[in-house]
């Protein structure tokens, strides 16, 4: 299904859809104020865009010297050309612990790779400790959102699934009885796995080490209980040095969420006595998205997720209308590099308003992305351009109102547009709308008369 | 702006010529009452932005060689429209051998308001709007011209409409929930996202009459078209005039 379609189911529900917007609104709002209460924002987001340009554009150096100083620490270095890659290296290393369960703080990249069918279609009981994490994978969903991965659903929906699930009381919606009852539920997971798997916020160059931003703890309470940890790192999270997280922290927290700081950000040098670190170390299309230079930066993404609470497509579609692992703007930007066909109704699901960009921690020029994106997708007739093509000139030729209307317009116009020539094709346009009441004469008759 | 005249072409976007010829005309009467020889080069059609948003940007070569050749002998070019003036300062493809007048052109353009705010430099007007006006700030012209600041960036709060509609005497200008939320028209999206349109158009809609708006205006009539077409659908008391309406009737 196109996002329009999946927009419109999406809306049907107009309370919900009406909540589901307001809801995310609250988090934007909360982002507002937070980082107007530093003074400085605007150079930390130049900052941070400036580290990461330099990242990017050294960043085959950036990544060999951080698999230098990982591996004097001790951590074991994995490389994943791509998603089967990664899967086969993250098994691997489950056989080799005679591993059946394991337990996994988000990680997007996990969920781009599709890791957990692939793990357990090969017998390994895959447990997703972020709360919201949990909450979908009991319903067999994908997250909605990067940050906020069950924010499509109501607290009523949730006391009903852990009713099903975990045996609470039914009709029972007290947000802390609920978390409690999943508490107790993960912590039976945390004791028995293993193995732990986390994803990586950023990895250092300088040091070798990697750190994890969780706020729910779930990342260090499930590596510290296991054997062995499986970091899995797309290769555009390095940043050079340490001290570069003095800005990146700051900015991710208020981005994300509209904290100040989160909750845990944990840092993973060395395994400590009779442990392993392995980190992996992923590709997976983001070499193909470096090369694009128009598209480039799109690989400055921190994750956080702010594009998506500020823009008003995403508020009033939810994640599902995506379609994409990463939906909202940064995923209109970034999975159409990945399967162009797939997602070639993405960068027209946004009306280039700008807001993305100018909430964007790391400056990344969002909208014009999208823009440039719709003339990549024209170029190839994706799906969707075929579609909207065939609609427009549809709408201008069948309908004589419309032509009528846009008579002297089309005459002038036509002189020196091409035949393909779009314009409002007005029955769509009238749906749900008005049209404005055809003036007796255009401005330019009006000129002639009055003034020439 | 006594002393000096610029010569002023006027760029009047290819739906207000034919939807709105109010707009053009008041844009028209506004510039001459505050000195500006205004012309309105008669061979213009349209800027191509539906096209180029559409990702056909390629096909508008035509238009925009079109385009530049028509406003080249001008001082200023000026537009009742953020959207369209954004467009032909960001959007236009490079034109062979037109490099120098492209290169004039985007820097001689300029949206209506800034023109006033920012070339003629008039802080205030004299004149008398008894209304409760409520502003739609459009995207391009906001984020894309900096007509006024963003709620997303930390800055200095400041908007050029506001600054000249408030100094009118009885004007009440209405403060909104969501300041600078997008109104859903975008071009085509109003028609290819045709539920998420209307949806976005119903909300800012409901802000503007939660905080009693008694005139909705703005800068671009793209989407003030959008909005006033889902207002009078569902049969809503709200009046809809451009900035250049209202400016042009206080200063009358």
């Amino acid at each position: 299904m196109t996002h329009p379609e999946n927009a419109t189911e999406f809306l049907k529900d107009s309370q919900k859809a009406k909540w589901h917007d307001e809801t995310l609104w609250f988090v934007r709002d909360k982002r507002d104020k937070v980082s107007k209460g530093i003074p400085e924002w605007e150079q930390l987001r130049d900052l941070a865009s400036g580290i990461k340009d330099n990242v990017l554009a050294n960043l085959a150096d950036y990544l060999e010297e951080f698999e230098r100083n990982a591996t004097k620490n001790g951590i074991i270095v994995h490389w994943a050309a791509d998603s089967e890659a990664h899967n086969r290296l993250v098994l691997e290393i489950l056989q080799q612990q005679n591993c059946t369960a394991v337990v996994k703080s988000k990680s997007i990249l996990t969920e781009e790779c599709h890791l957990n069918p692939y793990l357990e279609k090969h017998g390994v009981e895959v447990v997703d400790t972020d709360l919201g994490e949990r909450i979908v994978q009991f319903l067999n969903q994908p997250p909605s959102h990067i940050v906020l991965p069950a924010i499509h659903l109501k607290k009523g929906e949730i006391s009903e699934l852990f009713h099903e699930k975990l045996h609470t009381e039914k009709g029972n919606e007290d947000p802390a009885y609920l978390t409690q009852a999943a508490r107790v539920h993960l912590r039976e997971k945390f004791f028995a796995a293993k193995v732990a798997i986390t994803g990586v916020n950023f990895g250092i160059a300088e040091t070798g080490e990697f750190v994890v931003c969780t706020n729910e703890g779930n990342a260090d309470m499930g590596v510290h209980l296991a054997k062995v940890h499986i970091a899995c790192m797309g290769i555009e999270k390095i940043l050079p040095r340490r001290k570069d997280l003095g800005v990146f922290l700051r900015l991710l927290a208020r981005s994300a969420t509209g904290q100040p700081i989160t909750n845990y950000n944990s840092h993973f040098r060395s395994p400590s006595p009779e442990k392993e670190i392995h980190i992996i170390l992923v590709d997976n299309g983001r070499t193909a998205q470096l090369a694009r230079e128009k598209f480039r930066n799109s690989l400055k993404c921190i994750r956080c997720g702010a594009c998506m609470n500020t823009c008003p497509i995403y508020r009033r579609s939810g994640g599902f209308s995506y379609n994409s692992t990463v939906p909202g703007p940064i995923g209109s930007i970034l999975s159409p590099g990945l399967d162009l066909k797939k997602h070639s109704s993405l960068p027209f699901a946004s009306t280039l308003c700008g807001s993305c960009t100018d909430v964007c921690p790391v400056k990344i020029n969002i909208h014009e992305q999208l823009y440039e994106w719709r003339q990549e997708v024209t170029k190839t007739q994706g799906e969707f351009a075929k579609g909207l093509s065939m609609k427009l000139a549809n709408g201008i030729f069948k309908s004589p109102l419309a032509y009528k209307i846009s008579g002297s317009l089309m005459r002038n116009a036509l002189k020196s547009l091409p035949n393909s020539l779009i314009y409002h094709p007005l029955n769509i346009w009238g749906k749900n709308r008005n049209l404005p009441d055809p003036p007796k004469e255009s401005f330019q008759q009006w000129y002639r008369k009055n003034r020439s | 702006m006594k002393t000096k005249s610029p010569s002023v072409a006027l760029f009047i976007p290819c739906y207000v010529d034919q939807f709105y010829p109010q707009v053009g005309i008041a844009t028209l009467e506004l510039l001459e009452k505050l000195g500006c020889q205004v012309t309105y080069p008669s061979g213009q059609t349209c800027c191509g932005q539906p096209l180029a948003n559409a990702g056909y940007a390629r096909d508008t070569v035509g238009t925009a060689r079109h385009f530049i050749e028509t406003f080249n002998d001008f001082d200023y070019v000026v537009c009742p429209s953020g959207s369209c003036t954004l467009h032909v300062k960001e959007h236009f493809p490079a034109i062979a051998g037109l490099e120098i007048e492209q290169e004039a052109l985007e820097h001689k353009i300029y949206e209506l308001i800034e023109f006033i705010t920012d070339v003629l430099k008039i802080e205030k007007l004299e004149g008398k709007f008894p209304h409760r006006v409520g502003f739609h700030s459009s995207c391009h012209g906001q984020r894309g011209l900096h007509l006024s600041s963003g709620s997303e960036l930390n800055q200095p709060p400041y908007n050029k409409a506001r600054k000249l509609l408030e100094n009118l005497a009885g004007l009440e200008w209405v403060e909104l929930s969501r300041t600078d939320e997008c109104c859903g028209f975008g071009g085509t999206f109003a028609v290819t996202e045709e539920a998420l349109s209307i949806q976005m158009g119903k909300d800012r809609l409901a802000d503007h009459l939660q905080h009693k708006t008694e005139i909705l205006t703005g800068g671009d009539m793209s989407c003030i078209m959008h909005l006033q077409g889902i207002a009078s659908r569902s049969k809503q008391e709200l009046k809809f005039l451009h900035l250049a309406e209202i400016l042009n009737q206080a200063l009358s």
